[in-house]
């Protein structure tokens, strides 16, 4: 008796650093990725070359762009399936205006601004017809797929004929830095620090903590909403533009399933699905673990198929841990 | 007379932790009688029927079935009992049929494996036959309210009862379906069912029940046959009390203004198509005003209408004798009007948030610069003076809001109002929930606001709540303003009288 309580203290105290730095989930991550790292660096020679390093980096860099979009929809409360058709859609359009003879920076412009709509139809359909985010964005995920097959017949397009200036957006470099990277990080940097700062993108978490809440502290939350969905469908946009510049061509089935692989990185780094928390260092985090996991299972020659199973585990790992320290925290 | 007895409580005790919301109560219900049980809100009548039907259990005391001692540990001893109660809020599946809903329980229970819709469809209409008109085969959420409410009662009749409670059933009733359900109630009686009727409406209890009982605060006052009563006997009853001490003074000479200056607020003519009509007032400055009447009068709905938070109204709406014209509710605070919500938790405040971001929600320009970022040292000084001024207590700044005391939280969110410096705010229902020690603090609080020129508008369904605080007290009933009420009238008879449809009651009885 008197044994368990002169030990009780110490281990309660343990367990609470531990928890609290497992509470940090950015620290978390990091430490988790950095454990692969140099698990992977003994494993594989290959693992920590520069050329394996960029490939890992640019698997996720363009997605990551998408990552930032979906990150702020979750903060707001919403979420968005048609991410992956979407991007995919604007590969499309703007493939398909470069053929028929438009410049393809112009046709570039055509088509995010064509997402952007596309976000703000989904936008009109929660906030003013009053459904469902999931519901209105797996109607969009399939039509603008369909989309896609129409306006290709299914087949891929190429554009050969792209001149250099427009492929170097998804193929060149500044000095050794893929100039796909350094848009990225632009992006990620501008959206953490306005996320973090900003008083406009404070309302999105007050809409997203609490509707009413904020719907009583006069902020129009409705407005809020419809511009967080219009803002992540434009990020697709983006997205599906680098990635025509880096592939040199359209493809109508890209970015199958790639929802799944954006939502998830946003919740491993610590978004809600109930909204009114989340950050965007901590959802590229959550990208870059997924991205280091497939790339060591590809090196350790591990199946693809297994791939699939053992990012699906991780994601419910995380989101299970999350969910336990928040009920202890209550 | 003693066997007649089916259901004996005496001095029984219950609390909720510091709250005491039974001090000794007392109910005898006899058999095959309709026996009223009246009191104001938080006498203690609720939680009286949770206990009866097993929700809630008791402190102390005993509860006597049939003269023998018994312990109710769950809804369904409850049932097994004979006991059925149909609470005040609807709890039906909407998206299921009525049969299915009324035999809810008995298909609970049932060890058969396929459900046989065409019974119990049957067997829903000829229950709900003797209530109403309603097709036992439509689902829940298509009914009106009122039918639902029925479909509730059915509910409870199908547990073969022998004590019904109802509480407040007409609330969402039209009069001639509650004329039904006292037939019913009679019918029943006859029978030999005893039913507890608990309602606001004095000419329900005088028309309908054979006795009354009255709490308040929690105690039993007392039992009457309604025949030998008025209904007046029944309201002192309820509310003669003498009002504490526990409030802070009331205005002042010198806190009023000269006649010249416009009111804080000016109110002509206020209107809504579903809610409220033709609603005048004014709010002196210096004054602390109230806001009185039952729940669903439309109190909450008039101070949400003023402030554009809901509803579609029109009239014309003056904030120191400048009319307004104003749109959204971002509108009302930028012209100064501020309302503090009856809800704390579902949308007074972020719960998951930090306090400091709570407490500057409502303009965020306050701890913005001109590029449009935070200033979290602004926003941390925002918050500390307010915490400071309104004595909060809490860790850290950072600290989410739900890690702190329900009157702790409430004071976040009148922080919250205040960092607008606002002219005006409404505060619907301000100490719900709330220890003794924050209650008397944010009266206090009050009080100082409108001495500082703050137009003050409070709520309350605690009626010395508002005569302790409020310096004039409008009453709202069913959507218009039936009568004002300050100084020496400033009682709860006075306010009960007008809150409740009691002239009608008096008027009625004395021309039968």
């Amino acid at each position: 008796m008197e044994k368990s309580i002169n030990l009780a203290p110490p281990a309660t105290q343990g367990m609470g650093a531990l928890k609290k730095l497992l509470r940090m989930r950015e620290t978390g991550l990091i430490l988790i990725i950095l454990a692969l790292c140099i698990g992977m660096s003994f494993a594989s020679p290959y693992f920590l070359t520069w050329v394996n390093i960029r490939a890992m980096v640019m698997a996720f860099a363009v997605e990551g762009i998408v990552v930032v979009g979906m990150t702020i929809l979750l903060i707001s409360g919403g979420i968005d399936l048609s991410v992956g058709s979407v991007t995919a859609l604007a590969m499309v359009i703007a493939g398909w205006l470069f053929l028929q003879g438009i410049d393809p920076w112009v046709a570039s412009l055509i088509s995010i601004a064509a997402c952007t709509g596309i976000g703000a139809f989904m936008g009109f359909f929660v906030t003013r017809v009053g459904l469902h985010h999931f519901i209105v964005s797996l109607a969009v995920m399939v039509i603008a797929r369909g989309a896609c097959l129409l306006f290709t017949g299914g087949r891929p397009i190429g554009l050969f004929t792209l001149p250099a200036e427009f492929k170097f957006i998804g193929q060149g470099a500044i000095g050794p830095i893929p100039l796909v990277i350094i848009i990225f990080l632009i992006v990620v940097l501008a959206f953490d620090f306005m996320l973090r700062r900003t008083t406009a993108f404070r309302k999105v978490f007050y809409t997203g903590s609490n509707e009413k809440a904020a719907a009583y502290s006069g902020i129009r939350t409705k407005k809020v909403i419809f511009l967080t969905t219009t803002l992540c469908s434009a990020l697709c946009g983006v997205a599906g533009i680098i990635y025509m510049a880096r592939f040199g061509s359209a493809q109508p089935t890209f970015g199958l399933g790639m929802e799944l692989n954006v939502i998830a990185a946003a919740v491993i780094g610590g978004a809600s699905l109930n909204g009114g928390s989340g950050t965007i260092f901590g959802a590229i985090l959550g990208a870059v673990l997924l991205s280091v996991v497939s790339s060591s299972l590809a090196l350790l020659d591990v199946s693809v198929y297994w791939q699939d199973i053992i990012r699906g585990s991780i994601l419910l790992a995380a989101v299970s841990i999350d969910h336990y320290l928040n009920k202890r925290r209550r | 007379m003693q066997d007649d007895v089916i259901l004996n409580i005496s001095d029984l005790h219950k609390s909720f932790g510091a709250v005491r919301a039974l001090r000794g109560v007392n109910f005898e219900l006899r058999r095959g009688e309709i026996h009223a049980l009246a009191g104001e809100n938080g006498a203690g009548k609720s939680t009286l029927m949770n206990i009866i039907d097993g929700i809630l259990q008791p402190d102390s005391g005993t509860i006597c079935w049939n003269g023998t001692p018994v312990s109710i540990a769950s809804p369904t001893e409850a049932q097994k009992l004979g006991i059925g109660l149909v609470h005040q809020e609807i709890a039906l599946c909407p998206d299921v049929s009525v049969a299915e809903n009324i035999f809810m329980s008995a298909t609970n229970i049932s060890r058969r494996l396929l459900m046989d819709y065409r019974a119990l469809e049957d067997r829903a209409r000829s229950i709900l036959g003797q209530l109403a008109d309603i097709d036992s085969a439509m689902l829940v959420r298509d009914l009106p309210i009122s039918h639902q409410q029925l479909v509730e009662i059915a509910k409870a009749l199908t547990l073969d009862c022998k004590v019904l409670i109802l509480d407040e059933p007409t609330a969402a009733l039209t009069e001639r379906e509650a004329q039904i359900l006292f037939s019913i109630m009679r019918r029943l009686a006859d029978q030999g069912i005893s039913i507890i009727y608990i309602s606001h409406r004095m000419v329900e209890i005088f028309d309908n029940c054979d006795r009354v009982t009255v709490f308040r605060d929690g105690q039993y006052i007392t039992t009457q046959t309604v025949a030998d009563i008025a209904p007046s006997d029944v309201v002192n009853a309820m509310v003669g009390r003498v009002v504490d001490t526990l409030y802070p003074d009331k205005m002042r000479p010198q806190d009023c203004a000269s006649d010249r200056t416009p009111p804080i607020l000016d109110v002509r003519n206020l209107s809504e198509a579903q809610r409220f009509r033709d609603i005048s007032f004014q709010l002196k400055r210096g004054e602390v005003l109230g806001l009185a009447g039952l729940i669903g009068a439309g109190r909450s709905e008039i101070v949400k209408g003023i402030c554009q938070l809901e509803g579609d109204v029109s009239g014309d709406i003056s904030l120191n004798g400048t009319p307004l014209s104003i749109r959204t509710y971002g509108d009302s605070i930028r012209a100064g009007m501020v309302y503090l919500s009856e809800d704390r938790k579902g949308d007074g405040v972020f719960l998951d948030m930090s306090i400091a971001e709570n407490i500057s929600a409502l303009d965020l320009g306050l701890v913005g610069n001109r590029v449009g970022t935070i200033d979290a040292a602004r926003e941390t000084d925002l918050a500390e003076t307010l915490a400071a001024k309104l004595n909060i207590k809490y860790g850290r700044l950072s600290d989410p809001v739900s890690s702190l005391s329900g009157g702790n939280q409430q004071k976040v969110a009148i922080a919250k109002m205040l960092s607008v410096d606002p002219k005006l705010i409404f505060l619907d229902e301000p100490t719900r929930g709330v220890d003794v020690g924050a209650k008397a603090e944010i009266h206090r609080i009050l009080r100082d606001l409108a001495r500082s020129g703050v137009g003050i508008v409070v709520i309350s369904s605690e009626l010395p709540e508002l005569i302790g605080v409020c310096d004039r007290v409008l009453v709202v009933r069913e959507g218009q303003i039936s009568g004002e009420v300050s100084g020496e009238d400033m009682t709860e008879e006075n306010i009960m009288h007008l809150a409740s449809v009691l002239d009608a009651a008096d008027a009625q009885l004395q021309s039968a």
